[in-house]
């Protein structure tokens, strides 16, 4: 007989998931399966909209990166224009996404995971949240607050609204920075940076504690996929996208994202609504990789700011320079990439031209497909559109970071309830390692399960030397 | 003083409320000393409890699960509030509404070369919730007592209806906000 065991819902997480454990007699985990719960197939009314329209309305498809998706349905909107957008107008969407990066990372840090990593993972449940957290700790409580207030703030001061603005549009952005909100946030850079290394410093002292965690949370060679600029650097905004393999070699050369769909095919299992991406070549499930802050640390060459690439030095250290396989370093490679974001805030806001008014490039379609990608806080996310000769969106697909990474947590979440889940009494503070496991990632479940579309299929067999047999291609 | 008791719930959401919520930043810290946090995404509590005071109620009602939920929290709660344009109105939820439940789920999973031969969410012993033929507001289904409109509504806004209800005054049902 086996027993089951339900972790539902899972909480502090975006959205909406439970996690089934199968118990053998002999009180071993056998299976762990993570579900994700919530479908809402989004994208479907979007066809027939015009293509303009699809930043504000895809900004509503999370409340915690509304801003990812705005760039990323804008930067296809861009390809569909087929213009090249003025330069400050570029700058000005880094810089919000930097503000975003900084304000998600923060939440993730302080206000989901901070009760797990500064309370303890046996903490009782009722004081493991961000309030027992400021009971404990109240000044850290109140600079992770403050730190996630920065990103929104900037957020709101550059696009009118904390969540779902609607300041991105094709070709560019609607209106101009003030010269004011430059040198407001110029000032809190100081604030906002000393509360990203104190945090760091905390992750450093606290993490001997976890040695058990760290090798079993989601401790698994795999490959890993991230966005890189032409010179290999860390970035969040556009370039290549990069595929290394468990010993940091490329498995491919670094591609275009539009080129995604000859990497990535996703697979669908009927106990999740949440589809699973898998590297096509090595195919599902072997093809498992991961995407997000410990991803894109461990795919780039370096960061490209000096703070943070002398964190970069001393992480890589955990692993001798190969790639980090621990998914609870997750946490760690977040804090790095705050350091970096706010590096990256206070230059492009020190660069003259950020105040310049003109920030929109202005035509109709000129293309019927493109593909708009970006790094968000949890990884690579791309918005994919079609459009007929009208500009009326006609077929869309969505990779969301929370996707790439699905197979990966669903290891993840075995091995940690493997390691830790035993016997006939099932205590909390066990079941609430499986869960930290899934904070670890910091998923973002409502935008994972919006994906929705006419997918282009495409099979291809391939035997057992890797040689391909047979392709067949349909959709677009 | 006795805390009060606030239960905060998303549905079918996009956290946006939520994430609206905690930007009253500070402020929740001072909150946080007259309320007690009962249940809700943020804190680690699996079951709707009882003798709930308020509940702030995010999202539409999408799937059976769902349905459930505000049940038990309209049985359990004194003063349920609908909690952004998601619960207020359907907003985006309901738009899926036109294309129906299995043809909308045809549509994202059935594709050739799929591992799995069943939808999600259809078969029998399928762990998942299913959906529900409509995405519905939450008033459509039980009664609500306060809502709080947005999308996501101004933290400004949960402040001062929170605030109100904390005071035990019921501010007037449905204070405007612009759309969006
Ligand atoms: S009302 Fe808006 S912010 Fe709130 S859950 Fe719905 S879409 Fe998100």
């Amino acid at each position: 007989m086996t027993r089951e065991i339900k972790i539902d819902p899972v909480t502090r997480i975006e959205g909406h998931a439970k996690i089934t454990l199968h118990q053998n007699d002999d009180g071993a985990v056998s299976d762990a399966r993570f579900h994700v719960t919530q479908f809402r197939g989004f994208e479907k009314f979007c066809e027939g909209r015009p293509f303009h329209e699809m930043p504000a309305i895809t900004a509503r498809i999370c409340g915690i990166c509304p801003v990812s998706h705005m760039l990323g349905s804008g930067k296809a909107g861009d390809e569909l224009m087929a213009v090249r957008i003025p330069e400050t107008a570029v700058a000005l969407r880094r810089l919000l996404n930097y503000a975003q990066m900084v304000q998600s990372h923060a939440l993730s840090f302080f206000h989901l995971s901070g009760p797990d990593l500064l309370l303890g993972m046996d903490a009782p449940a009722a004081e493991r949240n961000v309030l027992g957290l400021a009971g404990e700790h109240p000044d850290l409580a109140k600079k992770g607050i403050r730190l996630r207030q920065f990103g929104q703030e900037l957020i709101e001061k550059l696009a009118g609204k904390k969540i779902h603005a609607a300041w991105v549009v094709p070709g560019g952005v609607n209106k101009p920075m003030d010269a004011e909100v430059r040198e407001k946030f110029l000032n809190e850079i100081p604030e906002a940076m000393a509360i990203a290394k104190e945090a760091l410093d905390v992750f450093k002292s606290i993490h001997d504690n976890f040695e058990r965690e760290i090798k079993s949370f989601g401790c698994f060679p795999s490959a890993f996929l991230g966005m890189v600029d032409s010179d290999g650097h860390l970035d969040h905004y556009d370039g290549y996208l990069r595929l290394i393999d468990a010993d940091g070699h490329k498995i491919v050369e670094d591609f275009l994202p539009s080129d995604y769909d000859s990497v990535i095919g996703e697979a669908v299992e009927q106990w999740s609504y949440l589809k699973f991406p898998y590297y096509r070549k090595k195919g599902y499930p072997d093809g498992v990789y991961r995407v997000g802050p410990l991803a894109r640390l461990n795919v780039c060459d370096s960061c490209g700011t000096p703070e943070a690439d002398t964190e970069l030095e001393e992480f890589r250290g955990l692993s001798e320079g190969r790639p980090v396989d621990s998914s609870f370093y997750y946490h760690y490679a977040r804090l790095i990439e705050i350091v970096h974001g706010l590096e990256r805030i206070q230059q492009i806001l020190e660069w003259p031209d950020i105040v310049a008014k003109r920030v929109r490039a202005r035509a109709e379609a000129n293309a019927l497909e493109g593909v708009g990608a970006i790094e968000a806080p949890r990884g690579t996310l791309l918005h994919h559109y079609g459009i007929d000769e009208d500009g009326l969106i006609s077929y869309v697909n969505l990779i969301v970071a929370t996707g790439h990474n699905n197979l990966a947590m669903n290891h993840g979440v075995k091995q940690v309830a493997q390691e830790f889940v035993k016997g006939d009494e099932i205590q909390d503070g066990m079941l609430n390692r499986v869960e930290a496991i899934i904070r670890a990632f910091d998923p973002c479940l409502s935008c994972s399960t919006h994906a929705l579309g006419k997918m282009p299929i495409n099979i291809e067999l391939y035997d057992n030397k890797g040689e391909k047999i047979a392709e067949q291609s349909s959709g677009l | 003083m006795e805390k009060v008791k606030i239960g905060t719930i998303w549905l079918d959401a996009c956290s946006g409320c939520h994430m609206s919520m905690l930007d009253m930043d500070e402020r929740l810290l001072e909150l946080s000393e007259r309320i007690e946090m009962v249940y809700g995404p943020l804190v680690d509590y699996k079951t709707i409890p009882e003798n709930v005071d308020v509940f702030l109620v995010s999202g539409s009602v999408s799937t059976d699960k769902e349905m459930d939920y505000v049940k038990k929290i309209r049985e359990n709660t004194k003063i349920v509030a609908s909690f952004g344009d998601c619960a207020v109105t359907g907003n985006l939820p309901s738009m899926r509404n036109p294309v129906g439940t299995r043809d909308i789920l045809q549509e994202v999973y059935s594709q050739e070369g799929n591992p799995c031969s069943q939808l999600p969410g259809m078969s029998e012993d399928t762990p998942l919730p299913r959906l529900l033929k409509r995405a519905r507001p939450v008033h459509e289904v039980i009664e609500v007592d306060q809502f709080i409109q947005g999308c996501p509504p101004h933290a400004d806004l949960i402040h001062l209806i929170v605030s109100e209800l904390l005071e035990g005054r019921t501010p007037r049902r449905g204070i405007r906000t612009m759309f969006g």
